[in-house]
């Protein structure tokens, strides 16, 4: 784990200033949250399935959950454009 | 290969798209592309409501129908399902909210306009400091200032020796980085879908005029797939902001059980 951390953080001082170094910032910033909105999405498909008749309640709760989430992605995406 | 196949330059979009010169005025009051988009959205925003309640019948006609239902969606899915019936005077200003950054999305994949109005982020600031004010002003009223701040920085149910971390943790997330993510949820993803958009579209039309001709019509295709997609995130992020809204409000008329 440390090995992929200071692997990652060669790669980026490598790519610094480069449109490379951009994409990665972005790429990285999406892991997390790809993650998150998986176990998000199959957890509410699983309660979903298990009572439907709760489903709608819990289909507006996994949108805010999305949205929160979806938040952390989408500031490495800004961010990509505002470093140089 | 790639050079073969483009045979028009690709444009590439890039943040300068966003960026309109004045129509008249000077430069930092002038008005410009954004603010003609600005000013119908609210004109469509006025008529819709005038044309539907102008003559307010008891059974409804069609149109009256489908604003009354829209009304009726932020009503139980907002406001009631977040709050419960002490929000409802917030329904007004969340109602508002949600047609608002609805109309503003939807400008994106309106022909002949194709830019969304919250893809500058002076919309969706104001819009969260409004949110942010809101639900500061009514916790404070609410609680008294000190109330308010106990029950931000010290949620009950937590261990004793845990609130030395959460204590900042929380009075940072609610009083600092709520209306920053709120703003920069609805701005950068209308970002992102207007160069999804600018990408797949200009990239047809680049692959039009190359030798291959079916790279083009695959581009076009996957470009209205994503305008399928950007109707549905529009009224995502028009649904996220009010329901995130009204959940703050909630927080802050919150009692303690």
């Amino acid at each position: 784990m440390l090995g992929l951390v200071i692997h990652l953080g060669g790669l980026l001082a490598a790519t610094q200033g480069t449109p490379i170094g951009k994409g990665l910032v972005y790429g990285l910033a999406a892991i997390g949250p790809g993650i998150g909105i998986g176990i998000l999405m199959g957890k509410s498909v699983e309660a979903m399935a298990r009572q439907p008749e709760a489903a709608g309640m819990v289909r507006s709760i996994m949108f805010i959950g999305i949205g929160l989430i979806e938040a952390l992605a989408l500031f490495g995406f800004v961010l990509s454009f505002i470093i140089t | 290969m790639i050079s073969g196949v483009l045979a028009s330059a690709f444009e590439r979009p890039t943040t300068k798209d966003f960026v309109w010169s004045c129509w008249f005025g000077k430069s930092p009051w002038c008005y410009n592309f954004i603010f003609f988009l600005l000013t119908i959205v609210i004109v469509v925003f006025v008529l819709m409501f005038w044309f539907a309640f102008r003559q307010p019948k008891i059974v409804p006609g069609k149109y009256q129908y489908l604003v009354e239902s829209g009304l009726e969606f932020v009503r139980q899915q907002v406001v009631l399902s977040m709050i419960g019936p002490e929000g409802l005077p917030f329904f007004a200003l969340l109602a508002t909210f949600f047609f608002f950054i609805l109309l503003g999305n939807m400008l994106e994949i309106t022909p002949f306009v194709m830019f969304p109005l919250n893809s500058r982020i002076a919309f969706p600031i104001v819009l969260a400091i409004i949110s942010w004010v809101t639900y500061n002003v009514v916790g404070v009223r609410r609680h008294g200032a000190f109330g308010y701040l106990k029950l931000v920085m010290f949620p009950p149910g937590a261990p004793a020796w845990m609130y030395v971390l959460l204590a900042p943790i929380e009075f940072i997330s609610v009083i600092l980085v709520r209306p920053l993510t709120l703003s920069v949820r609805l701005f950068a993803n209308m970002v992102a879908g207007h160069f999804l958009l600018a990408v797949f579209f200009l990239g047809s039309i680049a692959l039009f005029t190359g030798i291959p001709y079916i790279l083009g019509a695959v581009s076009f295709a996957m470009g209205m797939v994503l305008v399928g997609f950007e109707l549905f995130v529009a009224v995502l992020q028009a649904f996220i902001f009010s329901v995130l809204s009204a959940s703050y409000i909630a927080g802050a008329v919150a009692t303690e059980h």
